[in-house]
């Protein structure tokens, strides 16, 4: 093992990794924004509301996300009207098309596993809220959601987590991400055991960082679960 | 009694499919007044308290709270429900309601659970909510949990944190559903005697019980119910000693 590979090149992997981050980060932001009205539109009583949002995730979930980062990055550039669109300067990008992908991608998981936790909730707790006298909106803005964030918590930090790794595949489209810039340097280097080992440290560290984010999610939303000696 | 009507019901009935399990329903309960609904299971006593707030949709009939009738219009599955959703909320604020398996949110402290609607509905300003909330849980002696979650609590302490809960957006009336059912015989007494001190404030309430001797120390109207039907009413010492229909009489020997 050459360490002073690992440290020459070190820089470079951080700046990687910080791509990868800011990639998760943005990408599951904006997906966790968008699972909220396909989450509602799952459990809507009319069958047309709800159909939309099973379609969507039966698509996203039903097809590799390296389809789907192709139909975007190559896909979208064939029309013309898309070249011709005022978002095309946005589209040309390949880190808004991964973005888009990541988003639109982990928006379907995190959108069925807030609808389990939504219909999870008991009957008798949305009745209270009803009782009360709140509207719909104050019942699932004051108590259902943070109730049902609090339900989903586990489940959501495994997609957290699964869409790191699943980051890794906006190095297809040019992007120098964590393995982007790994293959970047091995292609100069030929250190591959070298590189790739530091760049699974980096990798180890981000789901870190991402644990801790959702131990302090469990700290706020499941306070009531913490174990009482 | 002169008193004001302050709900008044007619002709409530409620299909489930094919079952009816109200069958024309009526009755007026005045200011003050407090009436329980006793029957055996399946009587409807509980599926009537649920259609007073319309937790249930009832198949037809009216309901006026202070002498205002609740629009409603039939809907697809031919069940009555709320023309003006405003005016739902703002009835059901005035019918407070305490279940039977309490219901309490899981992930709120006790004071946050009796705070949120006050702040949330009533707008009230969190400091005015704090202090009503604290007041309440002395009143149900539980001053010590305010912080805690509900799973800490035995059933019986749960059950007076959703009663305080309730009594936090100051009900015009009470609606009880079988409220010490879910609980220990031993924890029984502490929540009747929470209710038991309402009663004695003057407060409208309608109370579906099992409990027959409470019922007839605390409540100035019995009414007992058969498959969906008032087959008895009157004061506990009509309904109790004396007795005209026959299934009542059944029941009552039974129960008690």
């Amino acid at each position: 093992m050459d360490w002073d590979i690992i440290i020459e090149y070190a820089p470079r992997l951080l700046d990687g990794a910080w791509l990868t981050f800011k990639l998760i980060l943005l990408s599951g932001t904006i997906g966790a924004l968008l699972a909220v009205p396909l989450a509602f539109g799952r459990i809507s009583e009319s069958y047309w509301v709800r159909s939309i949002p099973y379609a969507y995730i039966f698509f996203f979930r039903g097809t590799p996300l390296l389809v789907q980062i192709f139909l975007v990055y190559y896909g979208l550039a064939q029309f013309e009207f898309v070249r011709d669109s005022a978002l095309w300067p946005w589209l040309r990008q390949p880190w808004w098309c991964a973005i888009i992908t990541f988003s639109l991608h982990t928006a379907a998981y995190i959108a069925e596993i807030l609808r389990g936790a939504l219909q999870n909730i008991p009957k008798g707790e949305v009745e209270a809220c009803l009782t009360l006298g709140m509207s719909r909106l104050t019942m699932y803005r004051k108590v259902l959601l943070p109730r049902a964030f609090g339900m989903m918590i586990p489940a959501y930090g495994n997609e957290v987590i699964l869409m790191l790794k699943g980051s890794a595949l906006a190095s297809t489209i040019t992007l120098l991400d964590l393995t982007g810039m790994a293959r970047t340097i091995i292609a100069r280097t030929y250190t591959p055991v070298e590189i790739f080992f530091a760049a699974g440290v980096f990798y180890l560290a981000i789901s870190m960082l991402i644990m801790l984010l959702f131990s302090w999610f469990e700290r706020r939303y499941n306070a009531h679960q913490r174990p009482v000696m | 009694m002169n008193a004001p009507v302050a709900l008044k019901i007619t002709g409530l009935c409620k299909q489930f499919g094919k079952l009816d399990v109200l069958n024309g329903v009526s009755l007026e309960a005045r200011d003050g007044e407090v009436i329980s609904l006793i029957g055996s299971s399946g009587s409807g006593k509980s599926t009537l308290l649920r259609c007073i707030n319309l937790l249930e949709q009832p198949s037809c009939g009216e309901l006026e709270i202070n002498g205002v009738s609740l629009l409603l219009k039939k809907n697809k599955l031919n069940q009555l429900e709320a023309i003006d959703p405003k005016q739902l909320m703002d009835v059901r604020q005035k019918l407070g309601f305490v279940f039977q398996n309490f219901n309490l949110w899981p992930h709120m402290t006790v004071l946050e659970n009796i705070m949120e609607a006050p702040v949330s509905v009533l707008k009230l300003p969190k400091r005015v909510a704090r202090d009503r909330a604290e007041t309440l849980l002395e009143k149900v002696g539980l001053v010590e949990k305010a912080h805690s979650f509900p799973g800490q609590l035995s059933g019986g302490q749960q059950q007076r944190v959703a009663i305080a809960r309730t009594l936090a957006m100051e009900p015009k009336i009470l609606l009880f559903d079988e409220p010490t059912s879910a609980l220990d015989p031993e924890l029984v007494s502490e929540v009747l005697a929470v209710i038991r001190t309402l009663a004695k404030e003057g407060r409208t309430m309608l109370i579906v019980t099992h409990e027959m001797k409470f019922a007839r120390e605390v409540s100035d109207r019995i009414i007992f119910l058969h498959e969906g039907r008032i087959e008895e009413a009157g004061t506990p010492e009509q309904v109790f000693k004396e007795t005209r229909s026959i299934r009542c009489r059944e029941f009552l020997a039974e129960a008690i």
